[in-house]
């Protein structure tokens, strides 16, 4: 073992890069899951026909992204990231499968919390008049808060991993280098500290969001 | 205040079908308490969800107010719900608000402004004695502080009518009445029409003006509270009455009977003032009959005090009977045990 080769400032791109990545796919995720989880709740506690027929397409297409593994999910949405962005490579490449293949997942687990919120506590505020809207706001969204955030620390957990495929649309990141370094090349020290940087980045990730969890729980 | 018209509840589709409720009337006046009572699966909790239409009725009329919301559309049946608070077993507050802030939450709704939910919201904190309590969350509070929480939470919009739904099902004895009594306070402070649906007769007998039996999903017997308790007619209203021994339980007339040589066995009911009078002493010396209280109970329900009691008479045929004519004359229930 020899850690003196190591190029660091090649190092620190990649841990840059890596947070780079996750910052901006988490807040998409974010952006995009949280409502697709609320509309899946909601409609899936409609009465209406039309409304349950559409959260069966929709659940239908969350469980079928869900299913793609990741790896081929970015090399097959070259096209799709390539209008977004404008390039389908980098960092920036890699941003909107990251957020195609967290949102859904992030979504599920938005539904699995809402369903969590009391049914009690949300027939009282229909009872005072409540519109869906206001009991989505005012209601389920803070009901499930430890929930929501439980949910988000597990999703951007596994994008972590989810970045380390990114390579392969040279989007880089810690886990790219330790794949490209480590399982081609043989260079054991190089992967052992992108891995060992992961591990730390998830370890601070999880107990953030644990952190968060316990200071919002009030039951 | 109430008004409800061949109220039909179907549940499920085709073959599947449970009717809980069917062709159900109901009547409640402006500033009465009335309590329905029931087993459960009687329909009660249907019933009062019927009234703000969390559960729609599949046939009939619900009037509050004056307002047929069977009518209405979805924006202003929101708005006059906010006019009917509701309670609950559980509570239902939001866990994630402080006892201040599940108090706004309904004024929040209607975006009342800030300093407007702190007048109201710090009148009700006092109304219902949690002034200690406003910044806890509902984790930390008892079941009897919840209720009341809950309470203040159905008052915050003025509310025309208050619904309960087993309000007082969760807490223990003591809680309960302390809870009772806050209804009945807050229904004579504001002359607030309040609904009930329970399981328990003591419920009814403590705070109740009339009440309705519910059997099947439909009210089998209704009237003021003293009259339905001590002349029950529905079997259903029978056993509660007899179960929770309100107004006596029935001994068997074979105990009674037993090795005694008695002329008349009668049961007396009274009520009110009346409870208060020598006249069945009074009677007896006149007639020269002498008697035996065999068993009674004489209690409150409500603010009425009555009495109920089996009696014994020993004398003549014919002093037996003017007793029980004078008896009745003096304007007692009196019924001849055979």
């Amino acid at each position: 073992m020899d850690f003196s080769a190591i190029d660091w400032t090649e190092m620190w791109q990649a841990t840059k890069d890596t947070l780079l990545m996750l910052g901006f796919s988490t807040l998409f995720t974010i952006i995009i899951g949280l409502p697709l989880g609320v509309v899946l709740y909601i409609f899936s506690k409609s009465n209406s026909i039309v409304l349950k027929f559409i959260y069966r397409v929709l659940s239908l297409i969350v469980n079928i992204i869900r299913s793609v593994p990741f790896i081929i999910l970015i090399v097959a949405l070259i096209p799709v990231t390539r209008a977004i962005m404008g390039v389908s490579t980098g960092v920036e490449g890699t941003i909107p499968p990251l957020v195609i293949a967290a949102a859904p997942f992030f979504a599920r687990l938005v539904e699995t919390s809402l369903r969590e919120v009391d049914r009690g506590v949300i027939e009282a505020s229909y009872a005072m008049g409540a519109t869906t809207m206001q009991v989505v706001r005012k209601v389920l969204l803070p009901e499930s808060l430890p929930g929501l955030i439980a949910g988000m620390t597990i999703t951007v957990v596994t994008l972590v991993s989810y970045t380390a495929m990114s390579g392969m649309v040279g989007g880089g990141g810690l886990g790219d280098l330790a794949i490209r370094y480590g399982y081609y090349r043989y260079e054991l020290e190089i992967m052992i500290i992108a891995v060992a940087c992961m591990v730390v980045l998830v370890q601070i990730l999880q107990m953030l969001g644990d952190r968060l969890v316990i200071y919002f729980s009030r039951k | 205040m109430i008004q409800l018209t061949n109220i039909t509840k179907v549940y499920g589709k085709k073959k599947k079908q449970t009717t809980a409720l069917s062709e159900l009337n109901l009547h409640v006046k402006k500033g009465e308490i009335f309590g329905v009572i029931g087993h459960s699966g009687a329909g009660k909790s249907t019933l009062i969800r019927c009234i703000n239409l969390l559960e729609r009725p599949t046939d009939g009329e619900v009037w509050v107010g004056g307002v047929e919301l069977t009518q209405l559309g979805k924006k202003e049946l929101q708005q006059h719900r906010g006019k009917i608070g509701m309670i609950f077993q559980h509570f239902n507050l939001l866990s994630s608000a402080t006892v201040y802030d599940n108090i706004a939450f309904p004024l929040t709704l209607r975006g009342t402004a800030k300093h407007e939910i702190k007048r109201k919201v710090d009148e009700l904190i006092h109304l219902v004695g949690l002034q200690e309590h406003q910044s806890k969350y509902p984790a930390q509070l008892s079941g009897g502080q919840k209720q009341r929480v809950g309470i203040a939470r159905a008052l915050a919009n003025d509310p025309d009518v208050l619904l309960c739904d087993e309000a007082t099902s969760a807490l223990d004895p003591q809680t309960t009445d302390s809870i009772l009594s806050l209804l009945l306070d807050i229904n004579k402070r504001f002359n607030l029409t309040i609904m009930l649906i329970t399981h328990e007769m003591h419920v009814i007998q403590s705070i109740c003006d009339r009440v309705g039996v519910i059997h099947d999903g439909g009210i089998v017997e209704v009237g003021p509270v003293t009259e339905v308790f001590l002349k029950p007619k529905h079997p259903i209203t029978k056993e509660f009455v007899n179960r929770d021994s309100i107004g006596g339980d029935d001994m068997k007339l074979s105990e009674l009977r037993s090795g005694q040589q008695w002329t008349r066995l009668v049961k007396i009911t009274y009520l009110g003032a009346k409870t208060y009078e020598s006249t069945l002493s009074q009677v007896v010396r006149e007639t020269g009959v002498d008697f035996a209280i065999l068993q009674g109970e004489i209690s409150t329900i409500k603010d009425t005090p009555y009495g109920k009691m089996t009696v014994a008479l020993k004398g003549t045929d014919e002093a037996v009977q003017r007793t029980i004519l004078m008896l009745k004359e003096h304007d007692l229930d009196v019924e001849v045990m055979e």
